[in-house]
């Protein structure tokens, strides 16, 4: 508990440092009003998933196919668009085919006990096919600007842009249900000790399945953002964020192997993260480096633990 | 007998953070002998042994091979050095022949330094025959039964010639004349001049079997000596470090209605047709040898494992198959067998695993109540007189007692009617040993009915109003406790009774 | 009751049931892909039948030999139950990398130049191994990991540039169109790799050792193996294999540019896992991983010659994977029953 206190503690200095420098080496246009908005928008949809899938990580499982759930929503939303239906009974529709994908993950992996890591490998590549099924490599951008101006515009009489607005909320009641909820016990006692948590009559299976169900939920919400935000409905929209949400996820010091973790520190990662990629952005850095930084950033968190143990035990040894 | 030792630990201490397994702690074992490992649980045996194996480096002291100090860096450097270890869990690989589990690393080579299987087969074949086994060498090595499992293990161990030979615990599991044929084993093992050393709870086979002795209490050197001069007893009293009499105080009380009753519970291959009920106030022993089903039978009862057939019923209500929650409503409580993977949340703090069972009762609308949490845990930390220094300390610093003390409060904080504990008692000091036995009889006092497995027969003796034994998934024997002495649960545990 | 638990007299029928059902699962496997190529293979030819011809079976070898070397490499980590995602990226640079020095040094012998890639692609799996075996970190993060940083620097380095044919030597885009009886070279060099690493796996003493690690890795330590330099080898091997097919990939197609084998890793687990590979490691074959990668390969071609959009490639490839370990699963399940109620039978 102590190390992990430590770890959003250096995460928040971190913070500071980044936004500093940026500062500075933006000449004042990072902290400016106009870039906030943007990085806000920029990280919506993985702030978005970052939130259900930290339980999932919490509770010692992972889910990789978020970042198709999120494709196939786009997709879903063109095709149905495509076909006549209104926005206003698409979105539900999607937002339940998410949370369908998210069940067939999770009744995979707690009624025949597979590996959530290979299930969600083998519908990472289903989910996204079935996008492309879809819709092919086609894209559908006529929806109404009542509906896209949502990405675009803030909330009214704030700065705050909608989709971080929504996540906001999103943050509060999953932070509510992670740590001050008897559900949320629940999952910390799975991901430290799945036995041990059956020996004390959680119901396991019941609790891994409602978390995968809201990753595929909330991921669809993300497609939804997603789609209107570019104004374009597209099979391969969000390819290869699971990565960058896994990053921010394990950056913010919930650990791999479940039981640890919390939901201010998944925050601040995601905050770490988008902001580094927005400075370099800001900088004019190609999208090349952006992949190295986040798959560097995934390794250094997940590394980080095991060398401070490393470390450590030298320390000791040497006294 | 004077001969230099083969292997030796010299002063040997290990620490694992705050917990002193072991503390100069010394051990000579000498050519040809059988010697035997005393100890009970949580004495430092198997850290004595995994010191041996090279798993364990020793914080402090040496161990010595033919007289001369060695580090072993890791297992192999123990095995080239012809220590073999033979663990109480087997450690086959199971996707694996048996053959190729007896001699991984070692398999014969052929042209080209290419494994030569038939010759592997047939090396597998002799060793096997050598112990009166006949195992098929090519078959996998997953599903053979836990005795086979042994038999391959000692099978690995003959193959290279071991001159230390370790044995932990390798009857637990074994019939008597499977016992009988291994004994032989270690004799031949004696003559060629082969050390033996020998881990068993049963003193009879100790006496049976080895000359030498060597006794470890709650981590340090009791004695070591001569077999020739003890008696069963003077070696419990050094193992206890004091009277048996002192322990196990369970009081008379009279037993009320009928709480938990099991009528013909079979889970196939597991167990059979296993039917008793427990009454208010009793206490009921449920002993046999390891692996005779008494856990097995305990997790079905609780929902862990969904029996096949056979009914489980709670004050007159039926459970339904496989539900802990349905087991827990009902007001059965669990105490497991492993106080690490099944009784506790080890990185979790005291309060965390004291509430664990109680989430639902301290909780409105799902939030929990922290307030509650923390005066549950306070109040059972009080009754169960719990040594810690904070509530929100990870239960993994306690000692065992009291890490099984905070299980006992997790299920205490319910309010059970029916009280299961699977081995309460294991690895705990002997203090704490008894308090663990006057909170069962002021449970069983209360009204609770209260099933116990154990391993330990004079726990078992002292403590049940009842014993029923099972052997090889069946329950064989019932005995009141004015019928059940050690002779008895003894002789039905290994299949020997007289059918019920 | 006597005690009758002896192995000697245990039932020996019940014994060699579950062995049977053992050893069949291993078998069935391979046997049920060759069916489900046949399935696959018969219907396409009837609806077209130059699908069957030696040009286009040809092909079809062609391009699964490339997913069945790196399926190779993959079993071999798997077996010691770990994964690397990363090959598909690894490819990737090594074939860029392997292009532009060809492309830069025109002078370059031909076994030097695919030396070259190979040792890309060693340096990347040596990376791979020290990150899983020292750094104790779940491969399947760290592979993720690399998957996407050496991606990067592949396109950091090739800038959006694009290697031709033109700047390549003849002698290596003949390596990719040439033929030794009838058979394409690109082909043998895979059925090559495949043999060596099976004699590997099957007789060699730290082949099996890997089989021992991901049977039951706290066993593999007791039994004195060097857990973390077995595992630091499977990465390396896969990573050279993942640069050699690299190399492969450029004297195929001519062309190559920095998102070479992009997803490819998605089709290297589905081969190997649909090949019967067991994902929880410790058992599989290097055979069945090429056999799967040739069925998905297969699947891929009769898409396009029934002319079925290849959109639905990639969703037949996650099913593939999923329907394989779920069947392995419930196998694994039915099989684990059938052992227990043997033992408790020959014990009763």
């Amino acid at each position: 508990m102590r190390n992990l206190l430590r770890w959003e503690t250096a995460l928040v200095f971190l913070l500071v440092v980044v936004a500093l420098t940026g500062q500075v080496g933006t000449d004042g246009s990072f902290l400016s009003g106009g870039n906030l908005f943007y990085l806000g928008l920029d990280i919506g949809e993985i702030a978005l998933i970052a939130l259900p899938l930290t339980l999932v990580i919490v509770a010692g499982e992972i889910d990789l196919s978020v970042a198709s759930v999120l494709g196939l929503s786009s997709a879903l939303i063109g095709w149905l668009w495509n076909a006549g239906w209104p926005l206003e009974t698409i979105l539900p529709t999607v937002v339940v085919a998410g949370a369908l994908c998210g069940a067939v993950n999770g009744l995979l992996v707690t009624r025949l006990g597979l590996p959530s890591l290979a299930v969600t490998i083998g519908t990472l590549a289903l989910y996204r096919g079935l996008a492309l099924v879809v819709l092919g490599d086609t894209a559908v951008a006529d929806f109404p600007a009542s509906y896209t101006s949502f990405g675009t515009t803030p909330v009214p009489g704030t700065g705050i842009p909608y989709p971080v607005a929504l996540a906001a909320v999103l943050a509060v009641l999953f932070g509510v249900a992670l740590h001050a909820s008897s559900f949320g016990r629940s999952v910390y006692a799975i991901g430290a000790n799945e036995e041990g948590a059956r020996f004390s009559g959680i119901r396991v299976k019941r609790v891994k399945l409602s978390l995968f169900v809201l990753a595929g939920a909330v991921a669809a919400i993300a497609g939804i953002v997603y789609t209107f935000r570019f104004s374009s409905a597209r099979a391969d929209n969000g390819v290869g964020l699971e990565l960058a949400v896994v990053a921010a996820v394990l950056l913010g010091g919930v650990s791999i192997f479940g039981g640890r973790g919390s939901l201010f520190g998944v925050i601040a990662g995601v905050l770490l993260l988008g902001g580094l990629r927005n400075l370099l952005i800001l900088q004019d850095t190609s999208t090349e480096v952006l992949t190295i930084v986040t798959g560097l950033l995934l390794l250094v968190s997940v590394l980080a633990p095991s060398i401070t143990r490393r470390v450590g035990t030298l320390r000791k040894a040497a006294t | 007998m004077d001969r230099p030792p083969v292997v030796a630990l010299d002063e040997v201490s290990k620490s694992f953070g705050a917990v002193r397994a072991l503390s100069g702690v010394s051990l000579r074992l000498l050519p040809g002998e059988a010697h035997a490992l005393l100890g009970e649980n949580g004495a430092g045996k198997s850290t004595l042994i995994k010191t041996l194996a090279g798993v364990h480096r020793p914080d402090a002291g040496q161990v010595l091979v033919d007289g001369a100090a060695r580090r072993f860096s890791g297992p192999a450097d123990a095995l080239a050095a012809g220590i073999a270890i033979i663990y109480q869990e087997p450690t086959l690989f199971g996707d694996l022949s048996v053959a190729e589990n007896v001699f991984m690393g070692r398999q014969p080579l052929g042209f080209g330094r290419r494994i030569d299987v038939t010759e592997m087969h047939a090396r597998t074949s002799e060793l096997f025959s050598r112990l009166g086994v006949k195992l098929d060498p090519a078959r996998p090595a997953r599903g053979l039964s836990i005795a086979d499992q042994q038999l391959v293990e000692i099978a690995k161990a003959l193959s290279f010639d071991a001159r230390v030979i370790v044995m932990d615990e390798p009857t637990a599991a074994l019939s008597e004349h499977e016992v009988q044929r291994l004994f032989g084993v270690v004799r031949a093992l004696r003559e060629q001049d082969a050390a033996v050393l020998f881990v068993s709870h049963r003193l009879g086979e100790v006496f049976e079997l080895c000359q030498r002795a060597t006794v470890l209490r709650d981590g340090e050197f009791v004695w070591s000596g001569e077999l020739s001069g003890e008696t069963p007893d003077s070696l419990v009293r050094r193992m206890v470090g004091r009277e048996l009499s002192q322990l196990f105080p369970k009081q008379d009380t009279t037993a009320g209605d009928v709480l938990l009753s099991v009528q013909r519970l079979t889970r196939e291959g597991v167990f059979t047709d296993v039917s008793f009920d427990v009454r208010a106030g009793e206490i009921v022993a449920l002993s046999g040898l390891v692996g005779a089903g008494r856990s097995e039978v305990a997790r079905a009862v609780f929902g862990i494992d969904r029996p096949d057939a056979g009914s489980v019923h709670v004050g007159g209500k039926r459970l339904k198959y496989g539900s802990p929650t349905a087991a827990m409503a009902a007001g059965i409580g669990f105490v497991p067998e492993d106080r690490r993977q099944q009784g506790l949340v080890m990185d979790a703090s005291i309060e965390r695993n004291a509430a664990l069972a109680s989430l639902g009762r301290l909780s409105t609308f799902g939030l929990l109540c922290r307030r509650s949490e923390r005066a549950l845990a306070q109040d059972w930390a009080v009754k169960l007189r719990l040594k810690f220094s904070k509530l929100s300390d990870p239960v993994g610093v306690l000692s065992g007692g009291n890490q099984q003390k905070v299980v006992l409060a997790k299920w205490l904080a319910r309010t059970p009617s029916v009280l299961i504990v699977d081995e309460p008692t294991r690895g705990i000091d002997v203090g704490t040993k008894a308090e663990v036995h006057r909170l069962l009889s002021e449970l069983a006092g209360q009204g609770v009915a209260v099933l116990m497995i154990s391993s330990e027969l004079p726990e078992v003796l002292g403590m049940a109003d009842r014993v029923l034994v099972m052997h090889e998934g069946r329950l064989v024997e019932e005995l009141s406790r004015a019928e059940a002495t050690e002779e008895r649960v003894a002789m039905a545990a290994a299949g020997q009774a007289v059918a019920p | 009751m006597t005690t009758q638990l002896t192995p000697a007299v245990t039932p020996p029928a019940r014994r060699t049931a579950a062995r049977r059902l053992t050893s069949r699962v291993g078998r069935v496997r391979e046997l049920g892909i060759v069916v489900a190529l046949a399935l696959v293979v018969l219907p396409t030819a009837i609806v077209n039948p130059r699908f069957v011809q030696p040009q286009s079976l040809r092909d079809l070898l062609l391009n699964a030999s490339i997913v069945a070397l790196l399926a190779v490499g993959q079993t071999l980590v798997v077996i010691t139950r770990n994964v690397d995602l990363s090959v598909g990226s690894v490819l990737g640079l090594s074939a860029f990398l392997t292009a532009q020095h060809f492309a830069d040094n025109p002078g370059t012998p031909l076994l030097l130049g695919i030396g070259f890639g190979v040792a890309v692609g060693l340096a990347c799996g040596f990376l791979n191994g020290l990150l899983v075996a020292l750094g104790n970190v779940p491969s399947l993060v760290v592979t993720l990991g690399t998957l996407y940083v050496f991606r990067g620097i592949d396109y950091a380095l090739a800038q959006g540039e694009q290697i031709n044919a033109a700047n390549l030597p003849d002698a290596l885009l003949d390596l990719g169109s040439s033929r030794v009886l009838g058979v394409p070279v690109l082909v043998l060099v895979a059925v090559v790799v495949i043999v060596v690493a099976g004699v590997y796996l099957r007789s060699y003493r730290s082949g099996r050792e890997l089989y021992a690690i991901g049977s039951n890795p706290e066993a593999a330590t007791l039994a004195g193996i060097p857990v973390a330099k077995r595992t630091l080898t499977t990465f390396v091997l896969s990573g050279l294999i993942a640069g050699l097919a690299g190399a492969l990939w450029v004297a195929r197609y001519g062309t190559v540019d920095a998102a070479a084998g992009t997803g490819l890793e998605l089709q290297v687990v589905a081969a190997v896992v649909v090949g019967g590979v067991a994902i929880f490691g410790g058992s599989g074959t290097v055979t069945g991983a090429a056999l799967g990668a040739l069925l998905l390969g297969t699947i891929t071609s009769c898409l396009v010659v029934l002319q079925i959009p290849a959109f639905w490639q990639q969703a037949i490839a996650g099913a593939l994977l999923l329907s394989a370990i779920t069947v392995d699963r419930l196998l694994a399940l039915r099989l684990a029953k059938a052992l227990r109620t043997s033992e408790g039978t020959s014990h009763a």
